[in-house]
């Protein structure tokens, strides 16, 4: 126990020395660090994700809905109400987790298959609002016309938006404050109730757990993460496009999760990096692009289903 | 007016019937298996680009019949191949591992048959109007409706009076007795799903003679099919059937009055059934919930 623990650990620590050092390391192997901003929001992403299809047993493959309306709620405040980076931010966290909280109302009670193709087909409702309401989104070009403002703390100010090391670390520090949040959630009595939903349903039932109030909060919890990361992927890009909202960007950040390992914390964070990297290089070399990408998840679904990091975890285990 | 809704009806009822054609084999394959077929409308642009290979040489009645076999035994190997491994474990793989497949058959048509849209011709006695005044129902279009009534009524008939069919109705209901019967149960799948894979061809081959092929054809039909499901009900094959149609019509004569709210009505509906009745319409109670 004491060693697993130790080496949990040390895993930590080694995160995050590379994650903070990012400016200085990635270049060496011709990446830029809007790169790496792009990881840690898909890591983000997905780690809310994961919260409910690692921790709490239970999966959507609807995601991108909250992911987008993230960015479209944190990119339409800022071109239409108000100039702030952090209530830009706010709202779309607001916009993509209500919205999670009110469908997964409706869903609480559906299991299996049937859940899946609800949380689809809840994914692709907000993806045609988006598409059709030209007028106000954008509509298939997407929404533009906002841009990210250099945060101001009075004393100091820091360019977020033309220093892109700068944005790096704001993006850097809210992912360490989700995180952190995320595995407080996961060590309270909440979160091991979450575990115990995963590992056994009926025996939780009969211990007495309001099964569905958990997996409504979990879900609830889990738009809100994503819905976070979609706000910093508008500033990252100032761009909302409705392409996250498609169900290609659900099949996206679950293809992460499991890539990366989902049960372990770190797994979508290792999923996101390797996910990145293959569409980015494979995006490069040819314009079937699809045909590898296709291939890697059949490749890992047969293969490689507990991810790098189950693959590790096991390995250190036996 | 009256011709504008007439148009818009016969347009519905033709659009029902795709999604009816897409749905059931979506469908059947979600009862036996439990598994959502994401690469679902990637077996209905193989059905219609093999057409589009064939009519040269058998034109396109052979093209018709011997184009939606190509593609069952298409989808049977690849059930074989990689599907099969995914049944015992959870859901996310499956979705994951179709969603996977569809990029892939995606490209393979885009790396064949090319980017570009292209036509599949069919015969010149089809393109004519039935009559001068309803000049937009073309015999292709009325010849379409019959082939999806033929294809329903044989799949339902398929499934009531053969060994097979039969083995695969009782299988959606209780899998475990059917196996403990004796049933083949990994065998029965692999036909199944070759049954689902059909009716995509089919549908394909149908879709491509009225709006021609490209290499993503079966995307937006995908959707509106998992909404049929639902508001059929998961587990009932009538249910998809009704549910089909009753999107398809509902989408076309919402066009009439509105028409940028035509796809949303869709999800209007879904969500009102889920609202009042979660099961769908014919869907049993309990039944994969």
């Amino acid at each position: 126990m004491n060693g697993i623990l130790r080496h949990r650990y040390a895993a930590t620590v080694i995160i995050w020395a590379l994650l903070l050092t990012v400016p200085v390391w990635l270049p060496l192997f011709g990446g830029y660090t809007a790169l790496a901003g792009r990881i840690l929001v898909f890591a983000l992403a997905a780690m809310g994700f994961n919260l409910l299809l690692g921790f709490t047993g239970v999966m959507s493959f609807g995601h991108a809905a909250y992911f987008g309306l993230g960015a479209y709620g944190c990119g339409l405040f800022l071109k239409y109400v108000m100039a702030s980076t952090w209530l830009g931010i706010l709202a779309g966290m607001l916009l993509g987790g209500v919205a999670g909280t009110l469908f997964g109302l409706l869903l609480v009670r559906r299991r299996g298959v049937y859940f899946a193709m609800v949380t689809i087909a809840f994914g692709q409702v907000c993806f045609y609002i988006a598409y059709k309401w030209d007028d106000f989104t954008g509509g298939y070009d997407g929404l533009r016309g906002f841009a990210r403002v250099p945060l101001d703390f009075g004393a100091f100010k820091i360019d977020i938006l033309n220093n892109s090391t700068a944005f790096y670390f704001f993006i850097l520090a809210i992912f360490g404050a989700a995180a952190a949040l995320q595995a407080l959630l996961l060590r309270s009595p909440f979160g091991r109730t979450l575990l115990a939903i995963r590992e056994n349903e009926r025996r939780a039932r009969f211990l007495g757990i309001p099964i569905e109030r958990h997996i409504w909060l979990s879900f609830s919890i889990s738009c809100f993460f994503t819905a976070l990361a979609g706000s910093l992927y508008a500033l990252l890009n100032n761009f909302a496009d409705p392409l996250g909202l498609n169900y290609i960007m659900s099949g996206n950040i679950v293809m992460i999760t499991v890539m990366g390992g989902m049960r372990a914390f770190w797994g979508p964070l290792v999923g996101a990096v390797l996910f990145v990297a293959l569409q980015d290089y494979v995006s490069s070399m040819t314009t079937n692009w699809m045909f590898f990408v296709g291939l890697t998840f059949v490749l890992v679904v047969l293969f490689f289903p507990r991810g790098l990091m189950g693959m590790l975890q096991r390995k250190a285990d036996a | 007016m009256l011709q504008v809704v007439l148009f818009n009806l016969t347009n519905g009822l033709i659009v029902g019937a795709f999604y009816v054609l897409m749905a059931l084999g979506l469908s059947l394959i979600i009862n036996l298996s439990n598994v959502v077929n994401f690469a679902h409308g990637n077996f209905l642009a193989l059905g219609g680009y093999f057409a589009f290979t064939l009519t040269p040489y058998i034109g396109f009645w052979g093209a018709l019949l011997i184009s939606p076999v190509v593609t069952a035994v298409v989808g049977y190997v690849i059930e074989q191949l990689l599907i099969r491994h995914v049944y015992a474990r959870n859901h996310i793989y499956s979705l994951l591992l179709t969603f996977g497949l569809g990029f892939i058959l995606q490209d393979t048509c885009r790396y064949f048959w090319g980017p570009s849209p292209l036509p599949l011709s069919i015969p010149s006695s089809l393109s004519t109007p039935v009559t001068p005044d309803l000049f937009f129902i073309t015999w292709y279009r009325v010849f379409m409706v019959v082939v999806v009534i033929v294809a329903v009524s044989g799949l339902f008939a398929l499934l009531r009076y053969t060994r097979v069919g039969m083995r695969i109705r009782a299988g959606t209901l209780d899998l475990d007795t059917v196996s403990a019967l004796g049933v083949n149960v990994a065998a029965l799948r692999s036909y199944n799903f070759a049954v689902g894979s059909y009716l995509a061809g089919l549908a394909g081959v149908l879709a491509a003679g009225q709006i021609g092929l490209n290499p993503n054809m079966g995307d937006d039909l995908l959707m509106p099919s998992f909404i049929a499901i639902i508001v059929g009900g998961v587990g009932s094959l009538t249910g998809t059937l009704l549910g089909g149609l009753l999107i398809g019509v509902a989408a076309a004569l919402t066009t009439v009055v509105l028409p940028s709210a035509a796809e949303a009505v869709i999800y209007v509906i879904m969500a009102i059934v889920l609202l009042l009745r979660p099961r769908g319409l014919l869907g049993e109670e309990g039944m994969l919930s």
